[in-house]
């Protein structure tokens, strides 16, 4: 990597080699930014103290139940519930947008109806429901439909456990936000690539799989990532039918021993950890999927380290343009 | 005499009320480059689209090498083939892009190995040997690692003849494959595809490209408003068009 150096020479003109010196100049200067920056850190400052000066933090009440095994055994069911919801609703998210971009008329308005209903009531509303099941469906039946005979039947409530429930509300819910998603990822994949790979005899199925949805995911994946962010906090909605998951755990120990604030930082500060490792999950995964972009891949935190520890001088002004085009030697022709 | 590559007889494309195509006949025999002029939405590109059945012919009749395109004669009635049918018989045809479509995610081998790995079942190993042939054979035999947007829009359109030259079709179609490049990057692709035919291929080639259809081309078809308005030995019909709108059409582009 070329380097600019600051010290190259302070006078303006061509230097020994004949070719033209990187522009030196001095930078506007953002009296504004100055102050608009002492204002906020001034802020931050105050906001800082008071986490240590007031009381009502209780600290060590945060970091007791921290590690404590009910906090755990619920942070345990919500990264199950997220994950398993998630993937379920990936994957009908897939086959409900291939549905919905159907030729198949029948196909593609039953999707759109999917979608319709459950982007239209509220998530705890279908919670509640699953929790309820029970009540709307008291058996669930395998036979032949519509008056036919019956071969196995269930009662409702053994069948659908309140985690059971947890899952059908959440996946099925997130099923239709990810339809919407993957069809835009569809949409934005060139119709040729979907030509180019039929003349050369792949089938509609295989040119999806191979072609066009492996191109489709660089679009998918960042709103992909936040619904898989939304949905771990989501998981906080399923304690209204009585699963115990990583919040309802807390309330279930600030209810004994009214150490409410406290025990919400505990699962709020549960909740940003596993943020944060997925927001690393992801930077990854778009690396991943950025394969023959022809967009310079954003560096990866240990390039990062290797680049800062290896080079001398950070050069602030216009070097990534005056970088990015080689000066071709003594000019043209 | 052999059965002719491709024979077209009345074929004829409507998209809703507009009519793309209005009747057209020809024929292409094995082992001839034919190629097809004519201003934009004279209809070349969807004709060559209905050889491969990536369109829907809407009346006349189209064969591939004595077999109806799309669809299986039996009795005095017309059977749509089944998915499985088509694709099996797409595979027999080559077609390259005016805009390559290459598949940006894989590099220039994984585009060329693709269709033979997953559609032919050819062995892995067997494909990629036969890959860097083909990847050679259209020079490019240093780019195997390549992702498309690594390359020029020349070496993306011989990627694109090695892909689908990588599938042994019998029938090359090629549209506007020249039109979408740079001026000083035709001459690679134009002589990847005169040594093609050289070598025997059957070709059709909707071109822009006067002199290629000149010099390599064994027959010349100009297409306008969705007829062949005149057809022939491309030397006789550039020299000495016979109608008027072919005689137009060659002043403004020769």
């Amino acid at each position: 990597m070329p380097e600019v150096s600051p010290s190259a020479g302070e006078r303006t003109g061509e230097s020994a080699s004949g070719e033209p010196e990187a522009i030196k100049a001095i930078p506007v200067r953002h009296p504004g930014r100055w102050v608009a920056t002492v204002i906020v850190l001034i802020l931050l400052a105050i906001l800082v103290q008071s986490f240590f000066t007031n009381p009502n933090f209780h600290w060590d009440v945060v970091f007791q139940y921290f590690v404590h095994e009910s906090v755990l055994t619920g942070l345990v069911h919500t990264i199950e519930l997220t994950v398993i919801s998630m993937a379920i609703g990936i994957v009908g998210g897939v086959i409900l947008a291939v549905m919905r971009l159907s030729s198949n008329p029948v196909l593609s308005s039953i999707s759109w109806l999917y979608i319709w209903f459950f982007r239209g009531t509220p998530l705890l509303v279908q919670l509640l429901f699953w929790g309820f099941i029970g009540a709307l469906y008291k058996t669930i039946s395998i036979g032949i439909p519509f008056g036919g005979p019956q071969f196995a039947s269930f009662q409702t409530q053994d069948f659908i456990s309140v985690f059971t429930a947890a899952i059908l509300g959440l996946a099925l819910n997130e099923a239709a936000y990810m339809a919407e998603i993957v069809r835009a990822g569809i949409m934005a994949v060139n119709e040729g690539q979907m030509r180019a790979a039929q003349s050369l005899g792949m089938s509609q199925f295989l040119a999806m799989r191979r072609i066009v949805l492996p191109q489709a995911m660089r679009v998918i994946i960042p709103p992909m990532g936040n619904e898989t962010i939304s949905m771990l906090k989501n998981t906080s909605l399923v304690s209204v039918i009585g699963f115990s998951d990583l919040l309802y755990a807390s309330q279930l120990i600030y209810s004994r021993t009214y150490q409410t604030i406290p025990l919400l930082i505990t699962a709020s500060l549960w909740y940003l950890i596993v943020t944060s490792v997925l927001t690393i999950g992801q930077f990854y995964v778009e690396r991943h999927f950025a394969r023959g972009s022809s967009r310079e891949l954003p560096p990866t935190p240990l390039q990062r380290i290797r680049r800062l520890l290896f080079t001398q001088h950070f050069v602030p002004t216009i070097t990534s343009s005056t970088q990015a085009v080689p000066v071709p030697k003594g000019g043209r022709r | 005499m052999s059965v002719p590559m491709v024979s077209a007889e009345g074929v004829h494309k409507r998209y809703g009320r507009l009519e793309v195509l209005k009747g057209i006949d020809l024929e292409v025999q094995a082992g001839e480059v034919m190629c097809i002029i004519g201003p934009s939405g004279s209809g070349k590109s969807t004709f060559l689209f209905c050889i491969n059945h990536l369109e829907k012919i809407s009346a006349g009749k189209l064969s591939v090498d004595g077999e109806l395109v799309g669809y299986r004669e039996h009795k005095g009635r017309l059977y749509e083939l089944r998915d499985k049918e088509v694709t099996a018989k797409r595979q027999e045809i080559g077609m390259v892009f005016q805009h390559f479509n290459l598949f940006p995610h894989m590099t220039a081998l994984g585009n060329v190995i693709e269709a033979p790995t997953r559609v032919a079942g050819v062995r892995r190993s067997a494909a990629i040997k036969r890959g860097r042939e083909l990847l050679d054979r259209v020079g490019l035999g240093d780019k195997f690692d390549s992702y498309p947007a690594q390359l020029s829009g020349g070496q993306q359109q011989r990627v694109a003849i090695a892909r689908a030259l990588a599938m042994d079709p019998k029938l090359m179609l090629f549209d506007e494959p020249t039109s979408a490049l740079d001026p000083e990057l035709v001459g690679e692709v134009l002589d990847v595809m005169r040594e093609l035919a050289k070598s025997g291929m059957t070709m059709v080639v909707v071109t822009h490209e006067i002199s290629f259809a000149r010099e390599v081309g064994d027959s010349l078809v100009f297409m306008d408003g969705g007829v062949v308005v005149e057809s022939g030995n491309p030397r006789e019909v550039l020299s000495n068009p016979q109608h008027q709108r072919t005689q137009s059409f060659l002043s403004k582009v020769l």
